[in-house]
């Protein structure tokens, strides 16, 4: 009787693997989310991927540009293992280096250097990369004012800014949505005081706003009173927009079927609040989330570059580029100025994954991708 | 608002009064004053009083318009601050300009050409004035303005300026806004083309659109006339809100580049505990906030025939 | 104002076919439409929503969004000209000039920003040479002719300051403006309250009579068809199914689809159990069955119809002018 042609399979239409399938192909987002992965990876294995310590000085290398790896030596004979040779300060006045051509270093991989311990616990001498030699000095990304080398503080210093954007992310979007999910659902004085306090805190100007705080504690603490300070500082700047925003959710969501179905079982009010309403907020939140994180990291660097925030000798992005401040330092030694460009891309990234996210989860995609 | 000012005024003084110390802990580990300079210096400055007196008394003197001194400075807040905000006020004016300046025909050409090689390259420069952080790009302007020369590294003025025509006096002034408000609106620039984009883009589909073509009018004046003036409405509107933003965003700016604004201030009388100073400064700021959202309703109110003006 | 030779129709499209270009294939729209609207007359396109009847009134317009869109095939004679040959400045001094259209959506049909009067005094400078006073006094004739009261007030007022029938009014008053002879109405009274309805399809009667105007009356709703139109075409999957005076057509439909949709509408005269569906849905026009695009839903399919498509033939000898496209004509009358 029915002898239409069998039509092919179709894929899943679970709006979870569309929308997987949707940000695979979005090849911005998933860069983002690549470049994201290395840095934070990087920096959970920072004392492994860097060849020196956050601290380690080198009085006689100050200042030193970025080492480069030869192939080719002062003969011109091949290698293959890539080498370096050691700067030399020929220059006091103008701080110049130069090459010593005299010994090379070859570039090991997995190479023995400063112990140090894994999670605080194992024991390990491997590096990802080093010259496993007493006076030979691989910079690649050339050394502070203290002969700090720049490359390994990027990374120990990634540890702290990067971090404090998901912790400050963390708090404040758990807050704002707790406040507007209550806001929102009670409505009436709740509402009232919760919504006056939130314009009050967005009336002032963030970072008039954060450092004022700031200035409430004492100016110098131990580093690690210092990172909580400054997570819990950023994060009730922040928590005041979200929750204005999920609390404008939370009205139109509390209208549905399912809501007075939950009333109507006897569920209690937190309940409701917690297990029915704000999951419908997940989508947007997840890409909010994704796109303010940067303002954390920024609002971290700031503090640190103004400093107020993590201070010497911990690393911090923020703290670093304070040395650039000095004109006659940025433009005899650009390469302090790296920490930007790691800062920058870190951004760029969140903002690519963030977009990609958000067209993702777009219900008209959703829809149309038949 | 006045309620809100008021809430604004008190959350700050409070945190400030948490600080630990005040101005003259500060002169106290000058070993040049003595111990009864302080004692007496506290006591006439009221400090020695506990917070919310001292509040009161700061309300007080506010709404009578006198904002107190700055103990640093030795000068009433009033006056320093006046001169200071102007400075912020020429910066944040400037790169507003600058960001709409750009961005609304930017934004209008990528919408009407969508996909073409202006659209994905502003799109893809866009992208990158959102993500810059603004330190990073304030080094990168000394570096280059450094490097090259034909920039000021920092300042508002150069220093022979006093001795100049006031036409050699507006083009120094103009020389040095440059590289900051590059810096300072790249943001705002960038946000507002997208912005601008995607409005056009959704008005474009709106069905009055088709009914302007059905009349017989050319896409020219179907997309500058009726596509438009209906997709700049919320921007005209944002323009309050961005003047606002930029004034208290101008902070890192000012700092970097050595531009004298508020920001620049208020940070060195952070550091100096010198209360009644970080007040004014919070208030100031705060006050172009408001000011900045106020101005954004008044312009929706004017632009969109559809909202009655209360 | 235009010559017409006499017993030539006002607007005759042979061959129409529209397809839109997507990344999983070509949606064909619009497919081999043919039919003609004379002088003076209210021919009705009828169909389900997806059947094509609007990409067919927007290709005669020359609106198709192109791309994805695009007028494959086929012509649009109009005035002696066939209207896909003419160059574009051509075709906008026809829009709104001699052809004009009224869209479904009066609420969202005016531009928000701009008052009711600017808005047609805008076609009206453009179509005719005429000054803004006179533009002016045109466009209050115009808001009183399509029933408007108050119209030197109203004309300067915004749309959102006007109730839905009175918006669709001055949609009206607006594609009228400029004496056109054709007005194509894509579902003119969908959006509106039952009684205004009403009111609107009798103005537009009384308009066409008045201003000697043909309309192209696109609707899905056969209440109106009945009322107003003077014969009508059916639509389904971008063919044409039917064709004829509107009262052979619902006296003896002769596609079991036409059949389908008269029952469907209910009746307050007779006793029902149930209301007469049509069972299953609108194809997808980018995924068209075999054969007749009608059978996976109708009740005569037989394997001749999965194979082939039907022509458009006289289902009567009596009613030369009434044809269907089906195999089965006769048989419709037993369902």
């Amino acid at each position: 009787m029915n002898n239409f042609p069998t039509k092919p399979k179709k894929l899943s239409q679970s709006p979870w693997s569309l929308f997987w399938r949707y940000l695979l192909r979005n090849r911005m987002a998933m860069t983002g989310g690549i470049i994201l992965i290395l840095f934070y990876g990087l920096a959970l294995c920072a004392s492994f991927a860097a060849p020196y310590g956050a601290n380690d000085q080198n009085r006689t290398q100050y200042y030193c540009p970025p080492t480069r790896p030869h192939f080719i030596d002062s003969e011109g004979s091949f290698h293959l293992r890539p080498f370096v040779y050691n700067k030399v300060l020929e220059d006091r006045k103008w701080t110049l280096y130069k090459d010593d051509t005299s010994k090379m270093y070859p570039i090991k991989f997995f190479a023995k250097g400063e112990p140090y311990k894994i999670m605080g616990l194992i024991p390990f001498d491997r590096h990802l990369f080093g010259l496993e030699s007493e006076e030979g000095r691989i910079y690649i990304l050339g050394t502070d004012q203290f002969g700090r080398d720049v490359f390994s503080r990027l990374l120990f210093g990634a540890r702290i800014s990067l971090s404090i954007g998901l912790a400050g992310i963390l708090i404040s979007f758990t807050f704002g949505m707790l406040a507007g999910g209550i806001s929102g659902y009670f409505g009436g004085k709740i509402d009232t005081v919760i919504m006056r306090f939130t314009e009050l805190i967005m009336s002032i100007p963030a970072l008039y706003l954060i450092l004022s705080i700031r200035a409430a504690f004492p100016d110098t603490m131990d580093s690690a009173r210092m990172y909580l300070i400054i997570v819990v500082i950023l994060a009730f700047i922040g928590w005041a927009g979200m929750s204005r925003i999920i609390r404008g959710m939370v009205l139109s969501i509390k209208e549905n079927d399912y809501v007075t179905a939950a009333r109507a079982l006897g569920l209690g009010h937190m309940r409701i609040i917690i297990r029915h309403i704000l999951p419908n907020t997940l989508s947007f939140v997840i890409v909010a989330a994704t796109i303010s994180i940067p303002g954390y990291i920024l609002g971290e660097v700031a503090l640190s570059f103004l400093g107020v925030g993590i201070m010497e000798p911990a690393a911090s992005w923020g703290n670093m580029l304070k040395q650039a401040q000095s004109v006659r330092v940025l433009t005899s030694f650009p390469w302090i100025l790296s920490p930007g460009y790691v800062i920058f891309m870190t951004v760029l990234a969140f903002n690519f994954l963030g977009d990609g996210l958000r067209d993702a989860l777009d219900p008209r995609k959703i829809l149309s991708s038949k | 608002m006045i309620p809100l000012l008021i809430g604004i005024t008190f959350f700050s003084f409070m945190i400030i009064s948490m600080a630990p110390g005040d101005f003259l802990t500060v002169m106290s580990q000058n070993p040049q004053i003595t111990a009864e300079t302080i004692a007496t210096m506290r006591a006439k400055f009221g400090l020695d009083q506990p917070w919310y007196i001292q509040y009161f008394k700061w309300l007080w003197n506010v709404i009578h318009l006198d904002f107190g001194y700055s103990f640093a400075n030795q000068v009433p807040v009033f006056t320093l601050i006046g001169q200071r905000m102007l400075n912020t006020f020429i910066l944040a004016l400037s790169a507003a300009l600058f960001a709409w300046v750009i961005s609304i025909p930017l934004g209008i050409i990528s919408a009407v050409r969508q996909n073409s090689i202006v659209d994905r390259t502003a799109s893809f420069v866009a992208f990158i004035g959102l993500s810059i952080p603004q330190v990073f790009f304030a080094l990168i302007m000394v570096y280059f303005a450094a490097k090259t020369g034909w920039f000021p590294i920092g300042g508002m003025k150069s220093i022979d300026f006093e001795y100049m025509s006031t036409g050699g006096q507006i083009v120094d002034l103009i020389h040095h806004l440059i590289l900051p408000t590059i810096v300072l609106g790249s943001i705002s620039m960038a946000g507002r083309m997208r912005q601008m984009r995607g409005n056009l883009l959704d008005t474009l589909l709106q069905d009055y659109v088709q009914t302007a073509r059905a009349k017989g009018l050319s896409e020219q004046v179907v997309i500058y006339k009726h596509a438009l003036r209906n997709a700049i409405n919320p921007l005209i509107t944002l323009f309050g809100f961005t003047l606002a933003n930029l004034l208290s965003g101008a902070f890192l700016v000012e700092v970097v580049m050595s531009w004298p604004g508020l920001g620049r201030l208020t940070l060195d009388a952070l550091f100096t505990r010198d209360l009644y100073l970080v007040m004014g400064s919070l208030i100031m700021a705060s006050v172009m906030l408001i000011l900045g959202n106020l101005t954004a309703d008044i312009l929706l109110a004017l632009s969109d025939p559809r909202i009655k003006y209360e | 104002m235009q010559e017409k030779l006499m017993g030539d129709h006002l607007l005759e499209i042979k061959n129409l076919s529209t397809y839109f270009h997507l990344e999983t294939g070509a949606a064909k729209a619009v497919e081999d439409v043919s039919f003609h609207i004379d002088t003076g007359e209210t021919l009705g396109l009828v169909g389900e929503s997806g059947c094509g009847k609007s990409v067919t009134s927007l290709s005669i317009m020359r609106l198709v969004q192109s791309p994805p869109g695009k007028i494959e095939n086929g012509s649009i004679l109009f005035n002696g000209r066939n209207l896909l040959d003419i160059p574009e400045p051509e075709m906008r001094k026809v829009r709104g000039n001699d052809i004009a259209m009224i869209f479904q959506e009066p609420m969202t049909s005016l531009n928000p920003v701009f008052t009711i009067g600017s808005q047609i005094i805008e076609a009206v400078t453009l179509h005719q040479n005429v000054g803004k006073g006179e533009a002016r006094n045109r466009t209050v004739e115009m808001l009183r002719l399509v029933g408007i009261s108050d119209p030197d007030q109203r004309v300067d007022e915004y749309p959102h300051q006007l109730s839905g029938g009175m918006r669709q009014r001055a949609m009206i008053a607006m594609a009228l403006s400029c004496n056109p002879v054709l007005l194509i109405a894509d579902e003119p009274t969908t959006a509106l309250d039952v009684t205004i309805q009403a009111q609107i399809m009798e103005l537009l009667d009384k308009l066409k009579d008045e201003l000697n105007m043909s309309i192209l009356l696109i609707t899905h709703d056969l209440g109106v068809v009945a009322e107003s139109a003077d014969r009508m075409e059916v639509m389904y999957a971008g063919r044409i199914v039917e064709e004829g005076s509107t009262q052979d057509i619902f006296a003896n439909p002769g596609h079991p689809y036409t059949k389908g949709l008269i029952k469907s509408v209910p009746r307050l005269d007779t006793q029902l159990d149930r209301l007469s569906v049509i069972e299953g849905t609108v194809p997808d026009p980018a995924d068209l069955p075999p054969g007749c695009p009608f059978n996976p839903r109708c009740p005569l399919a037989d394997d001749r119809c999965r194979e082939d498509i039907p022509a458009l033939e006289s289902i009567d000898v009596d009613e030369k002018n009434h044809i269907a496209r089906c195999f089965y004509s006769e048989r419709v009358r037993t369902l």
